[in-house]
């Protein structure tokens, strides 16, 4: 998959903006995974899906609705911070390493059309107004 | 994920990318990427191991220091296992039914506490648990050179009951092996080496390629080196 991967058309960003954030130990911190993860009850990802779901803070029950069947699913069906690390954000909140943990995360499917287009106009902006409105500082970005 | 963080970014919020492809991070660029060498499936590594998560996370937040744009290298490579689990299958039970739907009726309790663990299932893109061992005898007639296109699947999509099939299989496996957590892929090769169910799906897969269905419907059964 590797491979293959590095042989599909990437988007190329010129002059890309750079935020430098306020200390560690105050930032807030969302995670945004392309994972395709939904609550069980929520509407699950369709193929080529360029739309998110969001997360609770304190959902652990969750699905990987991903549909490539290229990647190991059992790491996440044993342990769901091997793709969504959400208790090892509490526990650098409770340590003070960063300053809070976000109320809501956000899911996205990973297996997006080429030109993510969607996701780079319409539906990436609108997760980052939610973000914006939850005071995030800091996300981190994990894929499968 | 690295042409959201251009987004985030845009947006006023720092980013920092787990990365797992690491040519396509380095062409889109993010602000700050850490890429690891880990299974895909697995951006934090390990499994029930918070103390090699938190170093994965500490060595990425630590990328909010840098004055510009980085991408750094976490130092550990994590090799998938390509052996199958020892995970034992039961008995035949039903010698009139077809082999692989009398392995999935075997699993059934294995998959239900399995389920009653977690509390969720993957299973239920298309079928249930109920509708696995149906869904298999569909595929094995395909095998056995009925039509796919006669003989539909429920929902008619051979993509999401291929996935609903090996998900109920992979949460039952993880129910009944015991030991340390599995590497990525040992499951995966399991269910394609070692059961009845991955061979019929395999077989349902060749089928459908040699009477010309379309290539999304059969190729994205398995995974794409099967």
């Amino acid at each position: 998959m590797r491979a293959y991967s590095a042989t599909l058309p990437a988007p190329e960003f010129a002059g890309p903006a750079f935020v430098t954030p306020k200390p560690l130990s105050e930032c807030r911190v969302a995670i945004v995974t392309s994972a395709a993860l939904h609550r069980p009850h929520d509407e699950p990802f369709t193929q080529g899906d360029t739309t998110y779901r969001t997360l609770e803070r304190s959902d652990r029950d969750l699905v990987l609705g991903h549909w490539s069947p290229n990647f190991d699913r059992t790491g996440f069906g044993i342990d769901v911070n091997v793709v969504y690390p959400i208790d090892r954000l509490e526990e650098l909140a409770a340590d003070g390493t960063i300053g809070s943990v976000a109320p809501r995360h956000f899911a996205f499917a990973g297996n997006q059309p080429d030109t993510v287009s969607e996701l780079r106009l319409d539906t990436g902006p609108a997760c980052a107004v939610e973000l914006t409105a939850d005071q995030v500082d800091v996300v981190l970005l994990t894929p499968v | 994920m690295s042409v959201l963080a251009h987004v985030f970014e845009a947006a006023g919020i720092a980013t920092v990318v787990l990365a797992s492809m690491l040519e396509v991070v380095q062409q889109v660029s993010p602000p700050r990427a850490l890429y690891c060498d880990f299974p895909l499936g697995r951006p934090l590594g390990r499994p029930d191991d918070a103390a090699f998560q938190i170093d994965v996370l500490r060595r990425a937040f630590a990328l909010l220091d840098s004055d510009g744009p980085v991408i750094e290298t976490h130092p550990e490579t994590i090799e998938s296992d390509e052996t199958p689990l020892a995970c034992t299958l039961p008995p035949r039970d039903d010698p009139n039914a077809p082999p692989a739907v009398d392995e999935a009726r075997g699993l059934r309790a294995a998959y239900e506490r399995a389920k009653a663990k977690r509390g969720v299932t993957a299973v239920g893109r298309a079928i249930d648990a109920d509708g696995v061992p149906d869904a298999l005898a569909i595929l094995h007639s395909w095998d056995e050179g009925a039509s796919w296109k006669e003989n539909p699947l429920p929902g008619k999509n051979t993509v999401a009951v291929c996935h609903d099939i090996r998900a109920y299989y992979e949460e039952a496996a993880l129910e009944l092996v015991t030991g340390p957590p599995p590497g990525a892929r040992a499951a995966e090769a399991w269910f394609f080496e070692s059961t009845e169910a991955g061979r019929t799906v395999q077989g349902a897969r060749r089928a459908m390629k040699d009477q010309d269905a379309p290539f999304p419907f059969w190729f994205y059964m398995a995974p794409a080196h099967r």
